[in-house]
């Protein structure tokens, strides 16, 4: 389907026959229920050892989820997560680590907030335009660890570590200096508030708004561009081994600037939700942070697929909505958060174990069949 | 200066490390004769008085800790993301020992409290070779929740305890005035303070010399001490010893190391438990020296500062303390003299005169212009700037690693086996 003239061989790789696919991802869901099965376990002995009835807490997770009330928090939830952790699998799909997503959007989130508001323009742009804003700004904001890694041989790792923090100084320093909006009198933490004509739709009454419905799209684009577009094929060929993609024409150099680009603006529209139909501006202590950490996890937990991104995201956002039931139950809420780390954990052990284990099989069977043809 | 950064030379005869020791003498002896002519022109006292170089021993030790311990993970090949959250394990443990037990048990539970985040960290890539970046992530969240969730178990309910601070401790780790140079007592005799006395006079060098000393021996944390001991233990442990050879052949050659009857598997636990080990403690100091409790954030990124100091101390202990002393010392003077801190332009400005002049023994055009231009900057900077807005200081330790890996990248030299996995018989 994505057959790619310089592909050759690898595009056998990259794009396994249906019934090897199929096979492939049944192993993969069979085994990451496994692993949450460890991980809940290993977390009701982390329970039942601090002295926490592990019954009580599962039950209130999952009377709670039975209610079904808090279906339109989890959405609500799970929509950050969502660009957070596509944001990361673009990476991942080049072999890059962008641990830099917390910087990337937390810069992108005053810049869009801020130009936001000094736009005057109908609703239908208005919004386009803060979001197109965001995603220029996180990818402006990746590119630093872009070009040092292409020019320089900058491990991306680092840089990004690097430039969450200096994200956080230049943000502050911006903010404080520039667009922090005084006409309350001092008391006010944020920018200008948007102009009306940016408020993002909601979909539910003050419960869920439309960065959700984006959050899907911005998934679905992400399956197609990389699956089924010859730009999605080269940048995967290039991820997966970059010698033999570079053979075929393929330029790493030129696919690592472009994949940190897509990742940046991606990451960009993580606090969309609370910037444009929360909060209708950027403030310290208004704009969510840790969500490019979150981002991570739920992407690992996914495996980089759209389809993994998106019930990761919801399974973690149903799990962060359950917080309160669980204060209520005398349950010390974190355990959500010590949870999902054991989880993403767990699932990327069971991970590498499964697929070291069908690697070897994989061996065995070719070893065979070759024994069975020297025999013939 | 920099083409006297030490070349990276795993044979380290006796000739080799005492022209090293040399050098570094010298350049110390440089860096004080030009911070004493700032300090004289620009007025600022306070750059090296024992107030400023007292603190600045304070904040060091954490970033020292959390640099080493980036180094003895990476010496034997495994990357640690997850030192920030070894630390904040250390910070907690530290403070709950501190607070029951008193503050040496508090120290010791913050460094087992960080070989149990050096254990996982051990057990998910070595036992389960998973990918050595995620496993440090994960270990940074885990951290960071956990102890959150023990501190909602253990704190909340407690005398101005709660879920993001531990109660107050009710003592410390005890602090020494050495006798006779910085006026420590002996019995109930007041022994002359030595240091002191010069450093009142200001005069120009020996006024200096002895502020930096007096605030190096002046209410010295015990803690300080052991941890700026843990430098040279380190070097002599890991260039010295067979057993450092070991650590050392697992993280540059395992294939090799092992098929010589090494347990690279071993070594690297041990490895990475006392690298869990080393950020504990870091943190513990900052819950227990630093301050009297534990705090929710209060390892603010240090872990990862530290990792940077192992980055540009190029893999070495005493680049580590190097770097780590640059970032301790700049901090402290934002925190004991905020407004001295425009001198420091004066220092990069004279700093980059002599490169200057010692690069025209040699002329590289390239490296003329860049320190003619640094400098020039600087001087500038110097001449203009008021005050540097607190918000951007704060990154300097950031922005310097990305500058230094851009720039000095061929003069670093990692482990070469750093973050790759291993599985023992691979080689067969």
């Amino acid at each position: 389907m994505s057959a790619d003239k310089s592909g050759g061989p690898l595009a056998r790789i990259l794009t396994p026959s249906r019934a090897s696919a199929l096979r492939t991802s049944g192993t993969t869901v069979a085994s990451s229920l496994g692993a949450i099965a460890i991980a809940l376990t290993i977390c009701a002995i982390l329970l039942a050892v601090t002295g926490k009835n592990p019954i009580d807490a599962y039950s209130t997770i999952i009377e709670t989820g039975a209610s079904g009330n808090k279906l339109l928090e989890m959405m609500r939830r799970a929509t950050p997560l969502i660009f957070s952790a596509t944001a990361v699998a673009i990476g991942f799909k080049m072999n890059i680590f962008n641990i830099g997503v917390e910087g990337q959007y937390l810069f992108a989130a005053l810049i869009a907030a801020e130009a936001g508001s000094h736009l005057a323009l109908p609703g239908v742009i208005h919004i386009p335009v803060i979001l197109a804003v965001a995603m220029i700004a996180g990818a402006a904001w990746a590119s630093i660890a872009a070009l040092l890694k292409v020019f320089k041989n900058v491990h991306e790792v680092i840089s990004t570590i690097m430039l969450n923090y200096i994200a956080l100084s230049v943000i502050q320093w911006l903010f404080e200096n520039f667009f922090r909006d005084d006409s309350g009198g001092g008391l006010n933490v944020k920018t200008t508030l948007l102009p009306e004509s940016a408020h993002m739709p909601d979909l539910v009454d003050g419960r869920l708004n439309a960065m959700f419905i984006v959050a899907l799209v911005t998934v679905a684009i992400f399956w197609v561009v990389v699956y089924r577009s010859r730009f999605g094929f080269r940048l995967r060929a290039s991820g997966f081994n970059a010698t033999a993609a570079a053979t075929a024409g393929i330029d790493a150099r030129r696919m690592t600037i472009i994949a940190l680009l897509l990742s940046g603006a991606v990451a960009g529209l993580v606090a969309m939700q609370s910037v444009t139909g929360e909060a209708f501006a950027y403030g310290p202590n208004a704009t969510p942070i840790q969500f490019g950490f979150a981002g991570i996890t739920v992407a690992l937990l996914g495996r980089n697929h759209p389809v993994g991104i998106v019930v990761a995201a919801l399974l973690f956002g149903f799990l962060d909505s359950t917080s309160a039931e669980l204060q209520l139950a005398a349950v010390p809420n974190s355990i959500v958060k010590v949870m999902q780390a054991i989880i993403v954990l767990t699932v990327v052990i069971v991970n590498e174990a499964t697929i070291r284990r069908m690697n070897i099989r994989t061996a065995e069977r070719a070893r065979n069949e070759l024994a069975a043809g020297g025999a013939a | 200066m920099s083409t006297t950064t030490a070349e990276a030379t795993n044979t380290s005869s006796s000739k080799q490390t005492m022209g090293r020791g040399r050098r570094v003498a010298l350049i110390g002896i440089t860096m004080l004769v030009l911070m004493s002519v700032t300090r004289v022109w620009s007025g600022y006292d306070d750059l090296t008085s024992s107030g400023t170089v007292g603190a600045a021993l304070r904040l060091t030790v954490p970033i020292l800790l959390a640099g080493l311990a980036g180094l003895w993970a990476e010496r034997v090949g495994i990357l640690n993301i997850g030192i920030e959250g070894m630390m904040i394990l250390g910070t907690w443990f530290g403070a709950f020992g501190a607070w029951k037990w008193g503050p040496w048990v508090g120290l010791v539970l913050a460094v087992i409290g960080g070989m149990l985040g050096g254990l996982i960290h051990a057990v998910a890539t070595i036992r389960f070779n998973i990918d050595q970046v995620i496993s440090g992530v994960v270990m940074n969240l885990f951290a960071f929740f956990g102890v959150r969730y023990l501190s909602e178990l253990l704190f909340v309910g407690q005398p101005q305890g709660g879920i993001s601070q531990s109660p107050p401790q009710s003592s410390a780790i005890p602090r020494i005035d050495v006798p006779f140079l910085s006026g420590g007592p002996i019995g109930s005799w007041t022994t002359p303070d030595i240091f002191g006395w010069f450093e009142e006079r200001h005069w120009f060098l020996l006024g200096d010399l002895a502020g930096v000393l007096k605030g190096l021996t002046s209410n010295l944390s015990l803690a300080s001490l052991i941890a700026v001991l843990l430098v040279p233990i380190s070097a002599w442990v890991l260039w010295r010893t067979a057993f450092g050879l070991r650590l050392r052949s697992s993280g540059e050659a395992p294939e090799a190391a092992e098929s010589l009857g090494v347990n690279v598997i071993k070594v690297r636990y041990i490895g990475l438990l006392i690298s869990g080990g080393f950020a504990g403690l870091g943190g513990g100091f900052l819950s227990i020296v630093s301050s009297s409790y534990y705090r929710q954030g209060q390892t603010a990124g240090r872990g990862f500062i530290g990792l940077a100091t192992m980055i540009f101390g190029n893999w070495r202990p005493s680049g580590v303390l190097g770097g780590a002393a640059v970032f301790g010392y700049s901090e402290g003077l934002k925190l004991v003299a905020g407004g001295s801190i425009t001198g420091l332009f004066l220092f990069i400005a004279l700093v980059s005169a002599l490169v200057l002049i010692i690069t025209l023994s040699a002329p590289v055009m390239r490296r003329l212009v860049t320190t003619a231009v640094i400098g020039v900057l600087a001087f500038l900077a110097y001449l203009t700037v008021d005050e540097v807005p607190e918000s951007l200081t704060q990154s300097l330790p950031y922005v310097v690693t990305l500058v230094v890996l851009a720039t000095a990248s061929q003069r670093l030299r990692p482990p070469a086996r750093a973050g790759v996995p291993y599985r023992p018989g691979g080689a067969h």
